[in-house]
Formats: C-alpha cells, sequence, structure tokens
C-alpha cells in the first residue's frame, strides 16, 4: 500500500471541510476523484502535499508506511509526492528551468544520486518536452509568468515528467483546458503511467475521464468519499448528475 | 539644535582654504552660507523630511579633515572597479581626486572627464555657466556650494559616442576624525551625444564619515546617457545625494539608483523634461537591514508635450531598517501627450522594519496617460509553498523570492559586470546563496 488515508478530518478557517475520508492506493493504479465544488477535493490535494492553512482536527495519512504529517512540503516532494496545481502561481524572476534543475537535484541528492550538470539536465529534459508538446522557448521564462492557462497546465505535467514522483496528484488538471491541450496533457499523463506509480486525478468533470482511464472512481461529496466504483461510475455521474448519488448515499 | 549645527559648518567654513577660488564661485558660497543662516538644517516638521531625521547627521561634528591620506587600500579600490567594461576611471579618496589610483584617463577626442581641481582654469567659463545658474533649494545643497572642493566635470561634445563608461569612484576613509567630503558633479551631454556614467560611493568598512554630494546633468538634444548610482557606503556612513537633470527635446536617460549601505541614506533625483520627446527612466532598488535608514526622494517634471517618464523603485527591508520612497511627477498644463508610469513596490521582511511610501501624481493637463501605484508586502505564501512542494526548502524558497524580487530592478542593467556584482552582492545576503547562485543567468 502506497497511501493510506484513513478516517480524515480537516478545518479550514474553522470550517469542516473533511469529514472523515478514507482512501487507500496502490503503486500503479489511477484513482479518480469527483465531486462537485465545495467537496473537498482541493483540500484532500493541498493537504497531501502538505499547504499550510489547513487545520488536521483526526485521522491519519501514511505514504509507504510513514506519517506524512511528520514531513514538510519539501520532505514530501523529496520522497516523491508531486502535486500539480490547479492554479499554478506565476514567479516573476524566477527562472522556470532553473527552478526544474533545483527541484531535480534537491530529489537526487536526497535519493542518494549525485546531481546532474546543466548538460546533463538539458539532456534529460529535452525528451520530456515533446511528451506535453512544451514550447521551449517557456523554459526560459519566469515560472508561469505570462503563460497561457493550457501553458501552465503542460508546464506542470512537464515538471512531473522531469520529476518522475512516485505519487502525483493531479488537481483540477483539465479545467480551462481546450480539446487539443486536454488530449495532449492526457497522453502526457498516460506515458507516466506505470508499475511503480501512483497517480490521484481530482477533477469535476468525467471529460478528462474519457483520455486518462482510472482503475478508481471515488465520489466525494461534503467531505467523505460517498461512493466508489470503477471507471463506469464516472459516466453514470455524467449522465446523472452529482444528486443522484448523493440521493442513493443518504438512503443507504 | 540646527542652529548649534549651522554655527559648527561656519566655523568649519573659516578654517576651508578655497582652493578652487575664482570670483563667481566665491559669490556663490556666500550665498550659500546666507541661505544656511537663514534656513538652517530641515527638521522633521519640514515636509520633504518627514519622514527622515537628519539630526545624527547635524549634530556630529564632521569636518574636512587634511589632504587625502596615503595610506589606502589599493585592493579595496580595486574591489570597486570594472575592469572588464575599459571604463575610464575618476578616484577621489575623502573628497580628493587621486591621480595615481585614478586609471585609464585619456578620453578620446570630444570628451572631457576631469576633476574639477584641473578643469577650473580650462574649463572656467563652462563651469561658471552651470553653476551660477543652479538653485540652492536646501540645507545640504547649500553645504556642498560652500565646500565644494572638488568633483568631475563630464562633457561629451555634440555627436560624439563614448564607447566604454565613465565611473566615478568616491571613497571614504575614517582618518581619526569623522570627515565629510562634498563631491560635485556636472555632466553635460552634447546634442545626439551618447555616455555611460557610473558613479560609486563606498567607504571602508565600519568607518564613520559624511558624504554630501551633488549632481547637475544636462541631456542636450537628441542626447543619451546611461547613469548609474551606486551606493554601497559603509554601515556607519551618512549619505546626502541630489542629482538635478534638465533635459531638452528627444533625449533619453536611464538613471539606475541602488542604494546598498550607510546608515543613513537620503537620495533625491530632481528631473525636468523641459522639451517634447524627452524620455527619462529611474530605476531604483533599496536594501536595508539593522538599523539603516534609507530615503529616496524623486521629482519628475514634465513640462512640455510628448514627454516621457517610467519610474520603477523596489524596496528590501529586515532587521529594524527604515525606507521611505517619496515619488512625485507633475504633469504641467501645456504637457499634453505625457505619458508617465510610476510604481513603487516593498517587500517586508522583518516584523519590526518600516517603509514608507508616497506616490504622488499632479496631472494639470488633459490628454496623457499616466499610472501609479504603490505596494508593500511579504513574501507570497503561494509562491513559498510552490518553490517548496518542487522541493526546495523553506531557506532556500524565501532566499529565492527575495532574489527575484529584487533582480526585476538589476536584470535589465546593460554592463555584465555591473549587474552580475549587484546580483551576487546581494545572494551574498540572503541564505543559501550556493543555492541562488545557480539561478544567476
Amino acid at each position: 500500500m502506497m497511501l493510506n488515508v484513513s478516517d480524515l478530518k480537516v478545518r479550514v478557517e474553522n470550517k469542516q471541510i473533511l469529514k472523515g475520508l478514507n482512501l487507500t492506493v496502490n503503486a500503479g493504479e489511477v484513482h479518480a476523484i469527483m465531486g462537485p465544488n465545495g467537496s473537498g477535493k482541493s483540500t484532500l490535494a493541498n493537504v497531501l502535499a502538505g499547504r499550510d492553512g489547513y487545520e488536521v482536527t483526526s485521522g491519519s495519512i501514511e505514504y509507504d508506511g510513514r506519517d506524512l504529517f511528520g514531513l514538510s512540503p519539501e520532505e514530501r516532494a523529496r520522497e516523491g509526492v508531486f502535486l500539480a496545481f490547479q492554479y499554478p502561481v506565476e514567479i516573476p524572476g524566477v527562472n522556470n528551468i532553473y527552478l526544474l534543475k533545483a527541484a531535480l537535484n534537491a530529489i537526487r541528492v536526497h535519493q542518494g544520486k549525485g546531481p546532474l550538470d546543466a548538460v546533463e539536465f538539458l539532456q534529460a529534459v529535452r525528451e520530456k518536452m515533446n511528451l506535453v508538446k512544451m514550447d521551449e522557448s517557456l523554459l526560459n521564462r519566469s515560472v508561469n509568468e505570462g503563460f497561457s492557462g493550457g501553458e501552465k497546465k503542460r508546464n506542470e505535467i512537464f515538471q512531473m515528467a522531469v520529476l518522475e514522483p512516485r505519487l502525483a496528484i493531479l488537481d483540477e488538471t483539465d479545467s480551462g483546458l481546450d480539446i487539443d491541450a486536454l488530449k495532449t496533457v492526457a497522453e502526457g499523463v498516460n506515458t507516466l503511467r506505470n508499475e511503480s506509480r501512483a497517480i490521484i486525478l481530482v477533477t469535476h468533470y468525467q471529460r478528462l475521464l474519457n483520455y486518462i482511464v482510472p482503475d478508481y472512481v471515488h465520489v466525494l461529496s461534503d467531505g467523505k468519499i460517498i461512493r466508489s466504483g470503477s471507471r463506469e461510475l464516472a459516466i453514470e455521474l455524467e449522465e446523472k448528475g452529482y444528486d443522484w448519488v448523493r440521493q442513493e448515499a443518504k438512503a443507504a | 539644535m540646527t542652529e548649534a549645527a549651522v554655527s559648527h559648518y561656519l566655523a568649519e567654513y573659516d578654517q576651508f582654504r578655497d582652493s578652487l577660488s575664482s570670483p563667481w564661485l566665491a559669490q556663490r558660497r556666500r550665498t550659500a552660507l546666507e541661505y544656511l543662516k537663514i534656513h538652517g538644517f530641515p527638521t522633521r516638521k519640514t515636509e520633504q523630511w518627514k519622514y527622515t531625521d537628519v539630526s545624527p547627521i547635524t549634530r556630529r561634528n564632521f569636518t574636512l579633515g587634511k589632504a587625502a591620506p596615503t595610506d589606502v587600500d589599493e585592493t579595496f579600490v580595486d574591489s570597486l572597479r570594472y575592469s572588464s567594461l575599459g571604463s575610464h576611471e575618476l578616484v577621489f579618496i575623502n573628497g580628493n581626486f587621486s591621480a595615481e589610483l585614478s586609471r585609464n584617463v585619456q578620453l578620446p577626442h570630444g570628451v572631457t572627464a576631469r576633476s574639477l581641481q584641473s578643469a577650473r582654469t580650462e574649463n572656467a567659463a563652462l563651469l561658471e555657466r552651470y553653476f551660477t545658474h543652479e538653485e540652492i533649494g536646501h540645507a545640504f545643497t547649500a553645504l556642498n556650494t560652500a565646500f565644494l572642493n572638488d568633483g568631475v566635470l563630464v562633457h561629451v561634445a555634440d555627436e560624439t559616442e563614448l564607447p566604454a563608461p565613465i565611473h566615478i569612484i568616491y571613497l571614504s576613509s575614517q582618518a581619526g576624525e569623522a570627515l565629510m567630503s562634498h563631491p560635485r558633479n556636472l555632466i553635460v551631454l552634447g546634442r545626439q551625444a551618447g555616455a555611460s556614467i557610473i558613479e560609486t560611493y563606498a567607504g571602508t568598512p565600519d568607518s564613520e564619515y559624511f558624504t554630501n554630494s551633488h549632481t547637475s546633468i544636462l541631456g542636450q538634444t537628441g542626447s543619451r546617457l546611461d547613469y548609474y548610482k551606486i551606493q554601497q557606503q559603509s554601515r556607519r556612513a551618512y549619505h546626502i545625494d541630489n542629482t538635478r537633470i534638465r533635459q531638452e527635446a528627444d533625449s533619453r536617460i536611464d538613471c539606475h539608483s541602488l542604494s546598498l549601505g550607510g546608515k543613513l541614506a537620503r537620495c533625491d533625483i530632481n528631473v525636468e523634461l523641459d522639451e517634447p520627446g524627452a524620455e527619462v527612466n529611474l530605476n531604483g532598488l533599496y536594501l536595508t537591514n539593522q538599523h539603516q535608514h534609507v530615503d529616496n526622494h524623486t521629482l519628475i517634471e514634465h513640462k512640455q508635450p510628448h514627454t516621457v517618464s517610467n519610474e520603477h523603485y523596489r524596496g528590501i527591508m529586515n532587521g529594524h531598517s527604515r525606507a521611505v520612497f517619496n515619488g512625485k511627477v507633475i504633469v504641467h498644463e501645456q504637457a499634453q501627450k505625457t505619458e508617465a508610469h510610476q510604481s513603487n513596490a516593498n517587500l517586508l521582511l522583518s516584523g519590526n522594519a518600516e517603509v514608507d511610501t508616497k506616490p504622488e501624481l499632479e496631472i494639470y493637463a488633459d490628454d496623457v496617460k499616466c499610472s501609479h501605484g504603490a505596494t508593500v508586502g511579504r513574501l507570497d505564501e503561494n509562491m513559498l509553498f510552490y518553490l517548496r512542494s518542487r522541493a526546495l526548502d523553506e531557506n532556500t524558497a524565501r532566499s529565492l523570492l527575495i532574489y527575484a524580487f529584487a533582480d526585476e530592478i538589476i536584470r535589465d542593467i546593460k554592463f555584465p559586470e555591473i549587474r552580475e556584482r549587484l546580483e551576487h552582492s546581494i545572494a551574498g545576503e540572503l541564505l543559501d546563496t550556493d543555492l541562488i547562485e545557480e539561478f544567476i543567468q
């Protein structure tokens, strides 16, 4: 078991957002977490990555058998946790490719490998660029500065390709993408699927799941996973809407 | 308080041996002393000095001292040079020109760059013409005029382009007593002339002194000046710097003011865009720590149509330091089609640091494009989290963001050696310097 979230309760600014969430993810699996706005999807993604401002009132998260809460965001990243942001922040003055090199080398050093020099790094990066059809001109710009919505999301997946995380959380990676960009990003993610890597797709819409087919689909509503199933659940959800599954959960 | 200071300087003036003596200058000095007697030094009741208390300067009785000390640390002077630029370097020690330490003083035909002491006979008419028309304006200009002894005259003839920059280094070092110096620069660019000029103000570490400099710049029609002010005074130094710029038609001046040192520093830049098509770009960066106090005052006057100004100042305050930014832009009634943009951004790194920022825009014309804005903030938590989620240590992430904030001002500096030295000196102040330096291109 790679990730075990157990009875997770989280408050944000005194408001209970997650109310006892359970989730188990194994290496090699792709899980989709679907839910309406305000259901707690992004809270889960941010808590996994270690963002401040989230008060865990009970429950636990084990990652590779370790208590995830004992690790800072940077330690999690070095241990292989990667969050593709819903809204990647623009960082003027910080060079995109230099950041990626610093990130990769921090991870490599943590793994006991030596840092890559500039030449080795560029070789390693070049093939990954094609994966998401990254425009080379974006590499030497400031992180996300002036990028279009699609370029920002591509940059996230490009970083994921370079950093090769063990657990990737993609927070609404599909939002704001036109269909061509969505296909490109999805192809990139599919290429990165493998037996040792787990992926959590957080999404509002099932459209993304036409291109990245998950092994499991979970419906998150009002801070809890109220239903889990296979890919068909997402299709059913698309047809019947979130109210349907909410009613069913209440009845049960 | 200021009366005692005035008496001290009047007494000091009685000791002053006027080595630049000429009738017109003697007259100017008398006017300046009169001004000082009448107005005294500014106090915090003076609007323009509301946030900057100069009593630490006026309380100390700075003196002129004797001739240049001979035991100047040459390696320190060398550390201030930009050797890759092939610049013409004029070095002053405690306000006195040092021929031995100056380098490459031969200038191409049509260009004059020399100490005022050597200019006083050959360029007497020029000096008289510019100096006698200058308004006094405030006590420190009066003090500078009364005690002015040396400085630099730069004159670039019409249609002359100076390939290498002129670098003026004012180095102070304490020689037992707390010394003052009053450097005076006059820079005249002829029609269609072009030049780059760097002023460095520095002092040997831990020395206490007072530098009161004054620079006048005239950019004639179509001229172009790339101008740098690098203030890296000792942490115990007092620094007052006044710059007055007047620009004729289609001239352009890019000014980079970098305030890194000093215990108390005040830098005023006043610009008059006197004729159509004149453009000025003021970039500034101030970094303060411990108990430093740095005050930047700028005034840009758009007096004629089609004039352009862009002003962009940034500050980073740490420790118990305090910074002041006051930027005023006046668009006069006849200055239609003016474009004036001003911004001031401040980063507070400590709960004990403070900044007072006051952008002012006065517009009396109706067909103009103007904008201004000021921000004061701390490091952005979203950016910090993003960097940490990409495996960067919290300290590295903080340093990187601070560095990036400052680099917005210096990354466009066209001389690589100046840019890189500034970048390294900023990175050197931060945690995880080695990692940050990787980001310096």
